[in-house]
């Protein structure tokens, strides 16, 4: 009995951390919609800050509390920094260009705190006079645990108080409901949004501050934090504080009591338990519909054909030079065009959903996962050719989707993305931890090409057909009947029913073919490497296909194979440099802030502009 | 993605042009020494492609940097080896095998490497093997210990350094089969490592100890563990012994919660694959637990002159001390240029060929590549745990090579079949 009590404080300390954490980003996401991926940055940054002002400060033992608060505070004004110079810019475009703009943050924080505190993991110092554990049922507590928990009751507190009893917090509460009436009541709206990322900052700085007597301080904590706040976060209801709280106790105490019972899923419980209720209740636990700001990713354009200008003729010249590569460049570029082209594929699977549908996944790299592991488990445990498994892994895929999406099509917005997100995780920690099958973190290795296609040439042939029969097939459907269908949908979904579409069948069907196509992109990929891990399904992988179709454009066809060859080739060049992540962080954040329509919309934009053609068919 | 974004800022070139303008700096002052530098210089650089993380796990992997570096810069200015200087091309693979993969597949088709070469965590390790067995691709496993890279998983074109998981866990086994513990608990990261790790520890305790009992394991994923709910975990089975196979960030936070939480009790006998590294047991300081076996490197008390200069001439260089990373680093190198010699080209073929029972003199004694497995007999330090004027170190230890902690000849050769 007393085990089980000390075990459920143990869960309770870690649940408090977890809320401040979360605390701050469903505020942030309640006032400004924004899904601040920086957050988890915002966290690691809190902690290396602590460190280093515990270290240096010379005022003995109560110099641990002063630093807590004044990196808490430093992490504040840093997320500020980011409203004022990055958001605040990108409130009127697509919410998802802000979500990637963040995430080029977290790549610029990342290269941040390596230059300030270099590569070593940091361990600080044991809270002064907390450094002792309470005898309770024979179990030991530690003490700096239950101060901890009396934190995250206090904090919750605070913000209840401050968000009930206080003018600022009843406008707070508006902001969440109807932003248009409140700035037609003469509320500054920015004033607003700047507070509420600084105390949003402030709660994750404080978080990771909090964490300095438990644990090093590594590079590591900013990613390895951010999934178990959107689990919370998404949970507990977006917006909702109470929610949040009640949701990261749910997480936590599900690990501490998961580990005595099954030691190795406790990360595929959490994930688990989300989706169950995300299925049961798609708001999350005290989360209320939040008005959407507007389709994520609509905009005044709508999707147009390839640009006629080009003829058959431009056609032909492009597939010549394609074809032409293996004998114009070099080894290592075959190897890189490869990439383009699987890349290219997930990409334009992703766009078939977002730019046809007007539905955003944030876990497309569910279905690269499964077409990558499909494969591998196909070539290497159940020993089909290589040849077999190109046909079946797709069908894995769609299968995944047929699943997923049966669930994700019934919302809309950023509870669809959520939704798929946690999908995502789902798979994401079957395969990470169930490693009996999978190979867990160690992945499944041995995964080559049959004897004739093992040549980089014939592989390249290989990848460059079916990513160009699989990107022609996509866009074919997209100005077909059902991709007129899907957009009908998309635009005007009271319309389209009432003339007997079934919309969610509709949705349903391209969310299939979508994740089928996503699926042979991530098989391309295992046979290209040799090789399928976790990377394969993890968050960044979905972010990297978001990115690609962001950069591109979301209302042109060819604009996702521009993103990810711009991506691609990128990644490439800039990898020679010292600090070079920051470097791609910031022409993500550039594109985003300047080119809120991508490279080709842009350019078609800009083109339009000086009168210099038609500028494509609507 | 690509190798590139996750790979991290640390994907730095040992530029040739920077390294020869540095070695000029350093002989100019020795007429003697230009000649042979020069001629260096006038020969194409032999390059091996270094696989690192050294971002992910920068405590040992930048100390292991530095350790080659040393040993790169030092033959260099001796002209070389085979009359050609060695140009290393590190890239950092950020923890992800998949970026390593790419990596490898970059340093062999771009930058042409002669020889592939690092890696840090077992996982890694392994999937670099295996794009070294398809590519046949020369590949020197320096310090991943997982048990397949060498036997389930061996072939002819990956030998390993260090000494592998099964040779360490054995040692301790042998330590702890001599205490009075019965009831044994497991706590080891899940991954490729952790895994034969506690295989291998289970497997020797048996052997040695048929009474003993294992009472509940506990397998965080690497990185991610929850320290507090583990140690809870493990209390509550009332072990008398505990095999732990953390290291890095999962070990000082499982330290601090089993020290707070009671679990480190006097009668507790504790084995601890790699504390004794100094990269994982100084950061802990005067919190290092005491008494704990180990498998470690006591670099502080090292004797033997040829090791001992090694030592000293790396805290001149470097102005820091050495860390296990330093002298497997440096013995890395010592090998490849051994390797090289022996050959007399980089033929891949040949190069194999000489690896095989290749006997070199590093700095840490003689070392051979078994002709049976690849494996070296570069051995281990096993001793205790101690806190010394508030600094942890190992006391108590001894340095065996590691053969006699292998398994049996036969069953090596089940495991790598064909091959």
């Amino acid at each position: 009995m007393g085990f089980y009590v000390v075990q459920f404080l143990t869960g309770l300390a870690s649940a408090a951390s977890l809320f401040l954490v979360a605390s701050g980003l469903t505020i942030i996401f309640g006032v400004t919609r924004v899904v601040n991926f920086a957050h988890g940055s915002f966290y690691m940054l809190g902690a290396f800050i602590a460190y280093s002002l515990v270290k240096t400060l010379p005022l003995g033992p109560t110099g641990f509390w002063v630093g807590v608060v004044l990196a808490a505070l430093a992490v504040g004004v840093i997320g500020v920094v980011m409203e004022v110079t990055i958001l605040r810019r990108i409130y009127q475009a697509p919410e998802l260009f802000q979500l990637v703009a963040t995430f080029g943050v977290v790549m610029v924080a990342k290269d941040a705190a390596l230059l300030f505190w270099g590569p070593e993991d940091r361990l600080g110092p044991r809270a002064p006079g907390l450094n002792k554990a309470i005898e309770l049922f024979g179990s030991r507590v530690p003490e700096y645990d239950l101060v901890v928990i009396a934190l995250g009751f206090v904090v919750l507190g605070l913000l209840w108080l401050l968000f009930n009893r206080t003018r600022w917090g009843a406008v707070v509460r508006a902001a969440t409901q109807d932003r248009e009436m409140l700035s037609a009541l003469g509320i500054n709206q920015k004033l607003l949004f700047t507070a509420v990322f600084f105390l949003g900052s402030v709660l994750a700085g404080l978080g990771g501050a909090l964490q300095l007597p438990r644990a090093s301080v590594s590079h590591q904590m900013d990613l390895s934090i951010i999934a178990t706040v959107f689990v919370v976060v998404v949970l507990g209801g977006m917006g909702s504080i109470p929610g949040a709280f009640l949701a990261a106790v749910i997480i936590s105490e599900l690990s501490a009591f998961g580990i005595l019972i099954f030691p190795k899923i406790t990360l595929v419980l959490m994930f688990l338990v989300m989706v169950v209720v995300l299925v049961a209740r798609p708001f999350g636990i005290l989360g209320k519909p939040v008005p959407d700001v507007g389709e994520p990713v609509q905009s005044d354009e709508t999707l147009t054909r390839l640009p006629s200008a080009l003829g058959w003729a431009g056609y032909v010249a492009v597939v010549a030079l394609l074809l032409a590569i293996p004998m114009l460049l070099s080894e290592f570029y075959l190897v890189l065009w490869t990439q383009v082209f699987i890349f290219a594929l997930f990409a334009a699977s992703l766009h078939f959903i977002m730019g046809g549908g007007g539905m955003v996944s944030f876990g497309h790299a569910a279905y690269f996962g499964l077409g990558g592991y499909g494969c591998a488990m196909l070539l290497v445990r159940a020993g089909l050719p290589m040849e077999a498994t190109l046909l079946l892994a797709p069908v894995v895929a769609a299968a995944g989707a047929a699943l997923f999406g049966y669930f994700c099509v019934r919302l809309s917005g950023v509870y669809m993305a959520m939704l798929s997100l946690a999908f995502a995780q789902i798979v994401w920690s079957v395969v990470f931890q169930w490693s009996d099958v999978t190979g867990g973190e160690d992945g499944v290795n041995r995964v080559w090409p049959s004897p004739w296609a093992k040549d980089r040439v014939v592989f390249y042939y290989l990848t460059l057909t079916l990513a160009a029969v699989g990107i022609f097939t996509l866009w074919r459907l997209l100005f077909a009947p059902f991709g007129y269908t899907l957009r009908a949908g998309r635009d005007s979904p009271m319309r389209a029913e009432s003339i007997g579409i079934d919309i969610r069948f509709h949705r349903w069907l391209a969310f299939i073919i979508s994740g089928a196509a996503a699926g042979v992109a991530g098989s391309l990929l295992a046979l290209a490497k040799g090789f399928v891990g976790p990377t394969w399904v993890d968050i960044p992988r979905s972010i990297d296909a978001l990115m690609m179709v962001l950069i591109g454009g979301v209302q042109t066809l060819v604009g996702p194979i521009l993103g990810a060859l711009t991506f691609v080739i990128l990644e490439d060049r800039l990898s020679a440099f010292d600090y070079w992540r920051s470097a791609f962080g910031l022409i993500i954040i550039l594109i985003c802030v300047l080119m809120p329509k991508g490279i080709v919309g842009s350019g078609r934009a800009l083109i339009g502009r000086l009168g210099l053609g038609g500028g494509g068919e609507r | 993605m690509g190798p590139a974004r996750e790979a991290g800022v640390k994907v730095r070139r040992e530029d040739y042009m920077s390294q020869s303008k540095r070695l000029v700096g350093m002989v100019a002052a020795s007429a003697i020494m230009i000649g042979a530098a020069g001629a260096a210089l006038a020969a194409d650089p032999i390059k091996i492609g270094e696989i690192n993380s050294y971002t992910a796990l920068a405590d040992f992997t930048q100390p292991y940097r530095k350790g080659w570096q040393m040993a790169v810069n030092e033959i260099n200015a001796k002209g070389g080896v085979i009359g050609r200087p060695l140009e290393v091309i590190a890239r950092d693979d950020a923890g992800k095998p998949e970026n390593a993969v790419s990596i490898a597949e970059e340093l062999v088709t771009k930058d042409k490497v002669d020889i592939l070469a690092g890696t840090y965590f077992s996982h890694i390790g392994v999937a670099v093997t295996n794009f070294s067995k398809e590519k046949k691709k020369l590949f020197i496993a320096t310090e991943p210990m997982s048990d397949d890279i060498t036997w389930a998983q061996g072939h002819n074109y990956t030998f390993r350094l260090r000494a592998s998981t099964h040779i360490q866990s054995a040692m301790l086994a042998e330590e702890a089969a001599k205490t009075k513990a019965k009831r044994w608990a497991i706590v080891s990261p899940n991954y490729k490592f952790g895994q034969d790790a506690v295989a291998a520890f289970k497997r020797v305790l048996k052997e040695k100890r048929p009474d003993v009992e294992f009472v509940v394991e506990q397998w965080p994923a690497l990185g991610k563990i929850d320290a507090g709910a583990t140690v809870q975990a493990l209390a509550q089975a009332k072990p008398d012994g505990i095999f732990n196979a953390l290291f890095s960030r999962d070990l000082t936070a499982f330290v601090r919660e089993a020290d707070l939480r009671g679990l480190l009790t006097k009668d507790l006998v504790v084995a601890g694959l790699l504390t004794g590294e100094p990269e994982y047991l100084e950061p802990l300081g005067a919190e290092a637990p005491q008494g704990w076996i180990v498998t470690g490197y006591p670099w502080y008390a090292i004797t033997d002159p040829k090791h001992k200069k090694f030592i000293d001439d790396y805290q001149a260089k470097y102005k820091e001390t050495p860390k296990m990373g330093s002298l497997i680093g440096y013995v890395s190198i010592q090998a490849i240029a051994a390797m090289i010699q022996k050959a007399g080209s980089v033929d891949q073929d040949k190069l194999i060929v000489a690896m095989k029972g290749l006997t070199f003199d590093s700095v840490a004694g003689p070392v051979t590549f078994r002709d049976i497995d690849h494996q070296s007999t570069l051995g281990a330090w096993v001793g205790k745990t101690a806190v010394k004027d508030g600094k942890p170190i190992m006391v108590d230890w001894r340095y065996t090579q590691g053969p006699q902690y292998s398994i049996p000849d036969e069953e090596i050769k089940k495991l790598r079949g064909k091959e």
